[in-house]
């Protein structure tokens, strides 16, 4: 009958399910936020605060005093510009790198084994599975199978890539390695997520359409998996930029390696050149934070989170 | 037809030698677990059961693995309650300030380790709270807070809040319809996000190194040793946690599989 | 499991109920009296308010004024668990957690009833669906979910069964087959029940007396053959069964009837079938009332005729044909003639005259939407 076309009835479905504000919804926020607000949001004005002491007439080391002192911004600026530099441009390097291994990674368990839902789970496992063994050791192993006196490095020797007085740890190509590499699981997760829900009819609607796979690419798949590559990217490239454990002597760089984690590192626990650690972090801070209001203008953040 | 598929061969092949690249530390650590060395670990010297039998023979190595596991616990079950509240106020109500309370929960994950581990180092330095295990599980909770939300509020997005008034309708007040129908079906969410706080705590080391003073964890330990070379015993700590974990994850992803796969029927 | 009482449930009344969200009003001064017993239909189409009416008798929406009552008892600010009503909800809201039993027994438990395993059982043999109780209700088929839904609410004895589409997920041959059992337990349990739908096959069905809202209103209420026979407003002649309604000034009045003229034509209303007698005014005629005849019939005179017009459109529909035929300056008019072997050997594009009895007229107290007031 010409009746029954009428659909569901749900006008206040919208409406009643989020409810009103009251004592309960106070009662779950508070306690975080009220954490949020003592253990986050104050230890970044204390770093404000402290990126703009003056040292001590004394001098004492380690004794600052209050002040509005924004020659410690110009000084590590200048002092540390290739660190900032290597900083930013390895965890460029790597995001890319990261991004071009994960993506087939992600399509493939994705997409293509949807219709296997258990290979697809061992294979998801498997791309997680560095989580579960601390990243220093992991770091450590690459160290070891990347050693001056290793195969890798004698084949490129051999293949006269390194000449002989030259190794591949401590190199910038170590760091970038060594970061793409830990990094990789945290650019894989959010585009699998995302492509793992990709409406493969689309697909199909595309190729009905364009005919060309390269088209169907980067005019349907592309496009509709850039939430992914948006959150993934975001979860790598911040903490690579901040990361200075890869670029450490210890693991796989060296003194020309090192990045502004580096410095802080050694200024806030070594120097206790407490303002310019702070400064350097507030610069970093101050460099992703535009980095991902300009992508969560594309994006917005409920997407995100 | 194309004779030649991207998608049939040169993309699982791919994906295989990817998912390679990703394992060959990993059991390089395991391997070198095994290996009968003394000091420094890093040139293969023989198979030995030695380091798996005593583990603790190495006194510091395991101070730090149990003060990661008691460090690991505490953050989780407090992150794991902060953050499941926090998830459900997101999802469930509306507030004016929900878009800025989203943003400040976003705000700590688009925080760099280094720049958090300085700021509450500066904060519990300026307010005279000496660094030791009480500002670690501080540092801790807040950096675990952030990832629980997200994992849980993905999973109270998929909850049926009809499901909470049908609880009601049959009778059961507020809190029966709390513990019986929304916490159980948002447990598997919030064991996710407490699996994940404890994973992202055992394995931190930049905040834990500017905030823990002279306590030790299984990361510390094993970043201070990088410069001498790490034991061993180190490698039997992580290969254990490591199966572990593996065995434990495999088990579920086969479970739920196999459920689904039930359920399709 | 009926052998007390045929009425268990109680009366719910509505007086004077309010529900504004922001930016709409969905519900407009409702009043409302459901006797014991009944099984009620609130019929309309997305957005009506009918679902809103559910919830707020529910409590699972507060009114923004009015009261409700539940055997004379006010419950307007009592808590959904505080009060005598169980839903069948439209999604079914089994709990995914618990069993198809332990679903059943969740409502029994809450309330401390001590034998509350027995009852679930028999609740679940009511619905027949014994042999499944300890599946979880992810495993069982969309009607099968539908009827554990039922046992979980009706378990209870409430004093009103809410039921919000609970048939809409349904194919439509299993929806026949659940309208009919649905209906025999209401029988059997001799519960209130209020059923939401906008489906009105399924309303006309199963229930005594049928609301139809729009807007937020009850348009009329009344039991189904009533409501199908003397639609008032032109939105109950058109979304209960179909309409052919036609619009024209009063030109003759007399103690018994009223006649309108369109193109020419004289339809005639008995008074007391018409809602207004004055002015400009829709009368309708359902369309199997109607006949069509090749030539100028003679009828008597309680007859109306209207043509000549002309044949623009045929539908078998098995049970009965549809024409729809075009009389200039009248508009189109259809006529379902009963498919019953002696078909007239019309073709498209005939001339031909339609005819009804004055008694099968009827006149409503507004004009369709979308013509303008005189």
């Amino acid at each position: 009958m010409a009746f029954a076309a009428f659909s569901n009835d749900k006008p206040t479905k919208d409406s009643s399910t989020k409810r009103k504000s009251g004592p309960v919804v106070l009662a779950l926020l508070a306690p975080g936020l009220i954490y949020l607000m003592l253990f986050f949001m104050t230890p970044l004005i204390s770093l404000v605060i402290t990126s703009l002491e003056s040292p001590d007439p004394s001098g004492a080391i380690g004794s600052y005093f209050n002040d509005v002192n924004f020659s410690n911004y110009a000084t590590v600026a200048v002092d540390y510009l290739p660190q900032i530099m290597r900083s930013f441009g390895y965890a460029f390097a790597a995001t890319v790198f990261a991004l071009i291994i994960s993506y087939p990674v992600a399509y493939f368990i994705g997409v293509k084994l949807r219709s296997r839902p258990l290979t697809q789970r061992l294979m998801l496992t498997l791309v997680i599975a560095p989580f579960f063994i601390s990243f220093l050791l992991r770091t450590i192993a690459w160290k070891q199978l990347l050693s001056d006196d290793s195969g890798f490095v004698n084949i490129l020797h051999s293949m006269g890539v390194l000449a002989p007085t030259q190794f591949f740890l401590g190199t910038d190509a170590a760091v970038i390695f060594g970061l793409t590499y830990n990094f990789i699981p945290f650019m894989t997760l959010p585009l699998f997520t995302n492509l793992e829900r990709l409406d493969v009819r689309l697909l199909e609607a595309g190729s009905d359409l364009y005919a060309n796979p390269r088209h169907i690419f980067t005019r349907v798949t592309l496009p509709l998996s850039m939430p992914g590559i948006i959150s993934g990217t975001l979860l790598t490239f911040i903490p690579i930029a901040g990361d200075y454990v890869n670029a450490s002597r210890d693991f796989l760089g060296s003194s020309k390696t090192s990045m502004i984690g580096t410095m802080v590192e050694a200024d806030y626990l070594q120097n206790l050149n407490y303002p310019s650690a702070s400064a350097m972090s507030v610069l970093l801070m101050g460099v992703i934070l535009a980095l991902v209001t300009l992508y969560v203008r594309r994006s917005g953040t409920e997407d995100l989170l | 037809m194309r004779k030649f598929s991207i998608g049939r061969y040169v993309l699982p092949l791919y994906s295989l030698l990817a998912l390679v690249f990703l394992l060959i530390p990993i059991v390089y650590t395991i391997i070198f677990s095994f290996n009968d060395s003394t000091r420094s670990n890093t040139v293969w010297e023989g198979f030995t059961l030695t380091h798996w039998v005593n583990v603790c023979s190495r006194q510091d190595v395991c101070e730090a693995l149990n003060n990661s596991i008691f460090i690991g616990l505490v953050s989780t079950l407090f992150a794991t309650i902060l953050g499941t509240a926090l998830a459900i106020a997101l999802v469930r109500y509306s507030f004016k300030a929900r878009s800025l309370v989203s943003l400040s929960l976003f705000l700590p994950m688009a925080t760099p380790e280094v720049v958090m581990g300085a700021g509450l180092a500066g904060l519990f330095f300026n307010i005279g709270f000496a660094p030791g295990m009480v500002t670690t599980i501080i540092a801790h909770i807040m950096f675990c807070l952030s990832f629980v939300v997200v994992t849980v509020k993905a999973r109270v997005q998929t909850l049926d809040p009809t499901l909470e008034e049908a609880g009601a309708d049959l009778y059961a007040n507020p809190r029966h319809v709390f513990t019986k129908i929304t916490l159980p079906l948002l447990m598997p969410g919030i064991v996710s996000a407490a699996l994940l706080s404890f994973a992202l705590s055992f394995d931190d080391f930049i905040i834990t190194y500017f905030n823990s003073g002279s306590v030790s964890t299984f990361p510390k330990y094993i970043y201070v040793a990088a410069s001498r070379g790490v034991p061993a015993e180190a490698n039997v700590i992580a290969s254990a946690v490591f199966i572990l974990a593996i065995v434990v994850v495999l088990a579920t992803q086969i479970r739920g599989a196999l459920k689904r796969a039930k359920l399709a029927k | 499991m009926a052998e007390n009482t045929k009425v268990a449930g109680a009366d719910l009344e509505l007086i004077d109920v309010r529900k504004d969200f922001p930016g709409f009003t969905a519900l407009d001064d409702m009043d409302l009296h459901i006797p014991a017993g009944q099984f009620f239909a609130l019929l309309g189409p997305s957005g009506c308010g009918k679902t809103t009416t559910l919830r707020i008798v529910a409590g699972l929406e507060t009114p923004t004024q009015g009261q409700v009552l539940i055997g004379g008892k006010d419950i307007t600010n009592s808590k959904p668990h505080e009060r005598p009503v169980n839903t069948v909800f439209q999604s079914y809201a089994l709990f995914p957690h618990m069993t198809v039993l332990e679903n059943i027994e969740f409502g029994l438990r809450q309330r401390k009833i001590s034998d509350y395993q027995k009852l679930a059982k028999d609740a679940l043999s009511l619905v027949e669906l014994s042999h499944l109780g300890e599946r979880r209700p992810q495993q069982l088929s969309g009607g099968q979910q539908q009827r554990v839904a039922l046992a979980r609410a009706l378990v209870n004895r409430p004093s009103l069964l809410l039921l919000d589409e609970p048939l809409g997920a349904l194919d439509l041959k299993l929806r026949r087959q659940m309208q009919i059992e649905l209906k025999a337990i209401q029988l059997e349990v001799g519960l209130t029940f209020l059923h939401v739908t906008h489906d009105q096959e399924e309303a006309m069905d199963m229930a005594d007396i049928v609301a139809v809202m729009n807007k937020g209103r009850i348009e009329q209420m009344g039991a189904p053959e009533v409501l199908y026979d003397r639609p008032k407003t032109a939105f109950v002649s058109k979304f209960l069964g179909q309409s052919n309604l036609f619009i024209g000034e009063v030109v003759e009045k007399n103690p018994t009837s009223v006649s309108i003229e369109v193109g020419g034509n004289k339809i005639t209303v008995a008074k007391k079938r018409a809602e207004k007698h004055t002015g400009k005014i829709a009368i309708g005629v359902r369309p199997e009332k109607v006949d069509f005849h090749e030539s100028k019939p003679r009828l008597s005179a309680d007859h109306i005729v209207v043509g000549p017009g002309e044949i623009i459109d045929i539908r078998f529909t098995g049970v009965s044909n549809q024409y729809l035929i075009d009389i200039p300056n009248v508009g189109q008019v259809t006529v379902f003639a009963q498919n019953i072997g002696k078909s007239p050997e019309t073709e498209l594009g005939a001339k031909v005259w339609v005819s009804w009895k004055i008694e099968h007229s009827y006149g409503l107290a507004d004009l369709p939407d979308g013509t303008e007031e005189a």
